[in-house]
């Protein structure tokens, strides 16, 4: 499991060196072009960058959350999803509980935040506590305190910052250059190479246009070979990869999209909060694997519920090849088996049902948007806004006047 | 001189590989005891939850004396095993997880237990406490396979040997305890 966490760390450090270099490469395009001094652009971005950075390191997560409108719940508020997370906590064996947020959004998704894991967040919408039941609920936040287990929340937000740099860059870049040419050109035609200095403003021009694709890409290749990791461990901190397959089957099932979601934050969702109808399999250009992929390879992982079984079962879902897992990690770890579905010892008809789980759930988004309940002598529960001058409601049911 | 150079660059090197070696070694096995702790934090809570479960259950199983007793009894014969060692201690605890199953088996006849809100949220409790119990075993387990490994493996060996590294036991349930072992399911 540890073996698994470096190796992958010294890959994901070379791509993103690669996308830092990249970075570093318009900085000294852009300074030879507007300020004769490659070294003077150069510095500039790394600045740029170094300061987004910091921003993303320190604020991160709460500029994420707070844009995901996520609220921040107690054990008591949803005890069932905080033992959830608890039990994930313990069988990652992370260090400290996670805080747990819930989005007020019928879409079915989910992410983890945090800078890594002495300090991180798991956001889940209301629309998947309660459409999952609790093997399948386990199985997403298995997925997501994996991602942080990983620290592949600090490294995609990284990259992410990576990325929006290299982007604004070439953008402002490329439309100087337009406005430039048009308002009588550049003022560096003072010096003297005039040749060499056209080579330069033209492979400086072909990387503004090629940088931020190529940047794209590398992050979306992170992020992919990231998904299948955490897929990975959420079978092995579970034992049951069916839970998480069937929780991804219910995901791609339901078609609402999630109001909050930003291209910068699309890589930490259990799924793509952008996706769209009938991508093709091999898609490079999306932060995640498909889903029916995910669920094909969970679902043949039928020996064990190791990295060697997850590694497997993705060799024969793309009919060979190398896996995804390196072999260290497998060697590193004994066989490890499954368990039985907790339905099978007829957990699912003690355990809160559809109906009751929507319930609860949307009860709890009232109370935290400070709504009083007041439960009316006939049975009907009454949601009180908090801004309501009344001393009293009438119960739209049986017709009591409730006090408040 | 060069010579000089060389032995002195041996035994830098020779240093660094076993300053490093120990530290990975007290790490996992700093591991080990954690992981350790954390068993028994979540088998606590199990015993903690016990008295409220037979509370709640007295009131609807007039006729279930001696299975509330039963179990009664093993927790307290757990709570004693409680630092008697790996071995005792988790004899103790499939006994508790017997008596509990059996406790659970019976709770199908009486339907007002099963649907009281008081019950269904102990339920919650030991439903997720039984899944902490096997996990946080499964990363014990996890955890000394790590450190056992580096005790036995070759190089890391002669410095666990030197300084005095045991492997350590795996917390073993038989098969035929795992599947008495409490799917909390009160049905």
């Amino acid at each position: 499991m540890w073996e698994q966490i470096r190796s992958n760390q010294i890959r994901s450090v070379i791509l993103v060196a690669a996308m830092a270099v990249l970075l570093l490469l318009i900085g000294y395009f852009l300074g030879v072009a507007f300020m004769d001094n490659g070294i003077g652009g150069l510095v500039i971005a790394f600045v740029i960058w170094a300061v987004m950075n910091l921003i993303a390191f320190f604020q991160g997560d709460s500029i994420l959350l707070a844009l995901s409108r996520a609220r921040k719940i107690k054990r008591d508020d949803h005890p069932r999803l905080y033992n959830i997370v608890e039990e994930m906590k313990i069988a990652s064996g992370l260090e400290k509980m996670p805080d747990i947020y819930i989005i007020d959004d019928p879409a079915l998704n989910a992410f983890a935040t945090g800078r890594g894991p002495k300090r991180a967040a798991v956001a889940v919408t209301s629309g998947l506590l309660q459409k999952l039941n609790r093997d399948e609920l386990q199985g997403v936040i298995a997925h997501e305190v994996s991602h942080i287990k990983n620290r592949d929340v600090l490294l995609m937000a990284l990259c992410g910052v990576l990325l929006g740099t290299i982007v604004i860059l070439a953008w402002y870049a490329t439309h100087l250059l337009f406005f430039g040419s048009m308002f009588g050109g550049r003022r560096s035609s003072s010096s003297g190479g005039g040749q060499a200095q056209l080579i330069i403003l033209a492979v400086g021009i072909v990387l503004m246009i090629l940088a931020p694709i190529i940047a794209q890409l590398i992050y979306f290749a992170i992020s992919r070979k990231r998904e299948y990791l955490a897929d990975a461990s959420s079978a092995l901190y579970t034992r049951y990869p069916d839970g998480l397959a069937s929780a991804l089957e219910k995901i791609a099932g339901s078609t609402t999209q999630l109001k909050s979601a930003n291209k910068a934050s699309a890589p930490m969702y259990i799924i793509n909060p952008f996706r769209k109808k009938g991508r093709a399999a091999t898609d490079l250009t999306s932060t995640h694997p498909p889903i029916s992929e995910r669920v094909r390879i969970l679902r043949s992982m039928a020996g064990g519920a190791s990295f060697a079984d997850y590694n497997n079962a993705f060799r024969g879902v793309h009919k060979g090849g190398k896996g995804i897992i390196s072999a260290s990690a497998i060697a590193s770890a004994g066989a490890v088996g499954l368990r039985a579905a907790e339905q099978e010892d007829a957990m699912r008809e003690t355990e809160p049902g559809k109906v009751e789980r929507s319930r609860q759930v949307s009860d709890l988004m009232w109370q935290l948007n400070n709504y009083r309940t007041i439960t009316c002598d006939c049975g009907t529960k009454l949601k009180v806004p908090p801004k309501l001058k009344k001393s009293s409601v009438k119960c739209p049911h049986c017709g009591r006047i409730n006090n408040i | 001189m060069i010579a000089v150079y060389i032995i002195i660059g041996i035994v830098v090197i020779l240093l660094f590989f076993f300053f490093g070696t120990y530290n990975s070694l007290v790490r996992l096995r700093n591991r080990v005891k954690n992981a350790w702790a954390q068993i028994d934090v979540q088998l606590k809570r199990r015993h903690d939850l016990i008295p409220n479960l037979v509370e709640t259950a007295k009131g609807y199983m007039r006729h279930e004396r001696e299975t509330l007793e039963a179990v009664t009894n093993a927790r307290n014969l757990a709570q004693k095993a409680i630092g008697t060692g790996v071995g005792a201690q988790s004899q103790a605890e499939a006994g508790l997880s017997g008596a509990l199953s059996r406790l659970l088996a019976v709770v199908e006849n009486y339907p007002d237990l099963k649907a009281s809100q008081n019950f269904l949220a102990l339920q919650e409790e030991l439903t997720s406490t039984e899944n902490k119990i096997s996990f946080s075993r499964q990363f014990y387990n996890d955890s000394v396979l790590n450190y056992n490994n580096k005790t036995h493996m070759f190089p890391s060996n002669i410095i666990a040997g030197m300084t005095g590294f045991k492997a350590s036991e795996f917390f073993e349930v038989t098969v035929a305890e795992e599947r008495i072992a409490p799917k909390v399911s009160f049905t």
